[in-house]
This record gives C-alpha cells, structure tokens and sequence, in this order.
C-alpha cells in the first residue's frame, strides 16, 4: 500500500474542515480503505471530539515527533471502524512543536501501511498551514458560500499554488439551496468561476451534523442522512468513481440550474 | 565648467564641452573634490570628456592627483577614439557598466511615463501584490484581495475586481482597462474610485482621468479610442 496524503484546509476558521475530516475518513474506512486521520492544529485539538474518541488519547503527535513514544502508539482505532486510525494534536503546546519535515517524516513513515493519510489542518496562512500542506499528495479545500469564507479560499489556493501542491479540489459545505434560489446566498457558479478549481462535492447544511458532531458520530454512518451522503459520494470521487453531484431538493429551477451547471464539466 | 552626477557605482563626472583647457578643467575638478574630500573619500569615480582628445601623460597625471585624495577613477567615457584608447592603456575603463550617461538619462525619464511593461500570464489571487514602475498587462483574473499598483497603464484581459492603482507616480495620463472592470478600489494618479452598487460589468471598459474625476466608458470598438 501507498498512501495518499490529503490535506484537508480553508483559510477561514469554522467552515467545517474538521467535520469534512471525520466523515471523509469514515466513509473511506467504511469503503474497506485503511485510513489515518492526523489533527494538525495543535493546541485546539478538535478532531478527536468529533470522532468520539477523546477519551482514548494517551500519546499525541508532538510525543511521537520528540520520540516520547512510537508513531504506533499515538495512533488510536476508531471504535466502530477497525480500518480507521486518529493521531491526535496535543493541547498543550502550539504550532512551533512541529515543522513542516516532521510532518513529511510521519507520512512517509505511515505510507506504507495505508491507503489514505488526511490531514485536518488549522486555520490561518501560518506555521500551522505550512505544516499541514506539507506532505499533500492532494489538498481539499473547505468552504461556506459566503465572501469572506471564498476570500480566504483564494488566497489559500494560491498559496497551494506557490507550494506547487495543486491543483486544489473544492467543497462546498452548508449551502442552503433555499437561499441560493432567493439569490441570498452565493451561488455555486460564482464560487468556481471566481476560485477556478475542480469542484469535488457540495454538502447541504444539515442539523444532524451539529448533533452528531457533538455525540461524536460522524454523520456518514446515518445511512439517510443528506449531508453524510454528500460526504460518502466526495470519499467515492476521492477513489476515482464518476459520481453526479447530489441533486438538492428543492424546487424545479435551481435543480435544473444545478444539472447545467454540472454536466458539461463532467469529472 | 562640470557636472557631477551619482550613478550606481559611484560619481559620474561630465565635462562641458567649452573653451577652457585641459588643465583648467582638471584644476576645476581637484578643487571641487576637496571641497568635499571627508564626504567623498574611497569614491569612484568615472569622467566623461565628451569629444576631448586627452593624451596618455595629461591623463595618467590626473588619474594619479584623484589617488593621492583617497579617491580613484576608474572609467573615462569619450567619443574621441584617441582618449579611448588612452584610458585602455592605462587600464580603465572606456564604458559605464550600463550605457553611456545620455542614454541611462533617457531610460530612467521613460521608466517614470511607464513605457516598460511586465506580462503576466496567470490569475492574481487574493493576497497577491504586483507592484511595477511601468505599464502592466494581466491574461487572467484579478480577484478581490489582489492589488496591482503601476506607474502606468493596467491593462487586464479578464476580471478585475481587485484593487488597481494606475499611474501610481502622479501620472494624470494613465488608463485601467479590463474585460471586466469591477474592482473594489480604483486609483488613477491620486484619485480614488469604487465600483458603484449593482454595476453590471459584462463589457469591457476602459477607466481614466477627467477633469480630475475617475470615469469608466464602455469601450466602443467604433470608436476612435481615447485620443
């Protein structure tokens, strides 16, 4: 096995790319791929809540770079999925604890026994980013249709650019289709016309995400869920599959716009 | 009598071209020098005779009081072939490093219109800055964030919605022009625009100064164009 590094990152805080982490390493696992999730934002760990696992965390990635225990041990197994690991961030230390070659040295060393390694990067431009992209084979970014949330995009993806880990792939998180049709929220044609990056999947906003965040379930493994479906078909696209994207129900015009929107560019 | 001049690798000094004498100019530039010997001490310094023909003796006098100052010549530029070749003998050099004094004039009076331009064929993204003493021509988008500030005429063959400042030096004269021009801030020499509310920017504009306001027109290919 070889695995491939996928970082997922948004420049703006709060868009989800933790959320998208957990459920892209679930559904993965789900789909019988050896998965490792990594939280790069040391000292705001968040990551291990999300996946439920908090209280199982006995080492952390700054201990296994300092070599206060093996990368093995700071590993943990989900507790529903065998096939799916968590290193944890620590809490208390920062961003400084780790440099970007420590993060290259911990990929290459888990490459081997992986398919898939995602990294849940922090927020911001800085140390933090700079770790987290580091090892990508690929980058996901994260975003909220909103200005600001396409603002720091851009200026992440052209920083993607200049470390030569492009091209990024897009995901669009908490679109309300509602909105979108009354014209009030921005609309996915706008965002890939301003950003000029493939489009990987579009996630509806969905209040099982909050709850289930907060059980530290990922909504992936609700078989009916909307949301946790927009995640499974991104993990799909991630292995290679042709997925259509998700036809939002509502009604006819913005289905039809969306359809449009999405065929000709195929994937 | 002479002009002195600062240039990247030390003073260029001219000599007029007028009836005084050889002799007379160099006194005139040995006095000047130790007007100012504590300021100028370990300079070098390059002399532009004009058509003087100058003797290898009268030269290497000259070359030897500039050392006795602390200072030395190093260049001596003429369009006579006779004191070129004199300099060489002596083992200076017969051209500035970059062209002669004339032209290095003309170079840094066009670099102030903008008659330069860089190319740039890719989308700027927010955070990017392009910062250029001429003209700029963009093939891509300029997305808000993004800031071009020109000396001369911003061109883009794309959107602009960034922040653009033309004729970033003063210059009245300079023009944005975009496919799309809808940035989020517009300077023309030290005037300052913003894209009015619900401004549909389908076509492409051409932006300029005047009578001192920032006014954009839709660009008329019937149209004789600016000027």
């Amino acid at each position: 096995m070889t695995a491939t590094v996928i970082t997922i990152t948004s420049g703006k805080g709060g868009v989800g790319k933790t959320t998208a982490t957990a459920n892209l390493g679930a559904a993965l696992a789900s789909d019988g791929a050896k998965v490792v999730c990594i939280d790069a934002d040391i000292g705001l760990r968040n990551l291990d809540v999300v996946l439920g696992l908090e209280n199982r965390i006995v080492y952390d990635i700054v201990d296994a770079i300092e070599g206060r225990c093996r990368l093995r041990q700071a590993m943990i197994r989900d507790k529903r999925l065998p096939e799916l690991y968590l290193i944890p961030a620590a809490q208390t230390r920062d961003k400084t604890a780790v440099s970007p070659s420590d993060m290259v040295r911990i990929c290459d060393e888990l490459r081997a026994d992986f398919d898939w390694i995602l990294i849940d990067s922090p927020a911001g431009i800085e140390r933090g980013f700079q770790n987290a992209i580091a090892p990508a084979d690929r980058v996901l970014v994260v975003i909220n249709p909103e200005v600001s949330s396409v603002r720091d995009a851009d200026r992440i993806i052209g920083l993607i650019e200049s470390e030569e880990k492009g091209p990024a792939s897009l995901i669009i998180n908490r679109i309300k289709p509602e909105l979108v049709q009354r014209g009030d929220m921005l609309d996915t044609k706008d965002i890939l016309e301003l950003l000029a990056i493939e489009l990987i999947g579009i996630v509806p906003e969905d209040e099982h995400v909050i709850i289930s965040t907060n059980k530290g379930n990922p909504v992936v493994l609700d078989d009916k869920d909307r949301a946790g479906k927009a995640f499974r078909n991104i993990a799909k696209r991630l292995q290679g599959e042709k997925i259509p994207f998700m036809e939002l129900t509502v009604p006819d015009g913005f289905i039809n716009r969306l359809s449009r929107m999405f065929r000709p560019g195929g994937e | 009598m002479l002009r002195v001049k600062g240039i990247r690798d030390g003073l260029l000094i001219t000599f007029e071209d007028d009836e005084q004498s050889w002799q007379a100019k160099c006194d005139a530039l040995l006095q000047h020098l130790d007007a100012q010997i504590e300021f100028l001490k370990g300079a070098k310094l390059a002399l532009d005779v004009g058509s003087l023909a100058i003797k290898a003796a009268d030269l290497g006098s000259l070359r030897d009081q500039i050392s006795e100052r602390g200072l030395s010549l190093w260049a001596v530029v003429s369009n006579s072939p006779v004191t070129e070749q004199t300099a060489q003998m002596l083992g200076m050099a017969t051209r500035l490093h970059t062209t002669t004094p004339e032209r290095s004039g003309r170079q840094a009076d066009s670099s102030m219109q903008g008659e330069d331009a860089i190319f740039v064929r890719r989308t700027l993204r927010s955070g990017n800055r392009l910062q250029h003493n001429g003209h700029v021509i963009i093939i891509g988008d300029v997305n808000p964030g993004a800031e071009i500030i020109a000396g001369g005429d911003v061109v883009v063959w794309g959107k602009l919605r960034g922040t653009v400042h033309a004729g970033a030096q003063g210059n009245e004269n300079a023009i944005v022009c975009a496919l799309e021009l809808s940035p989020t801030q517009l300077r023309i020499a030290d005037q300052v625009a913003t894209t009015p509310q619900g401004h549909s920017a389908s076509k492409p504009e051409i932006a300029c100064l005047k009578d001192g306001q920032v006014l954009a027109e839709i660009w008329n290919p019937a149209g004789s164009g600016k000027e």
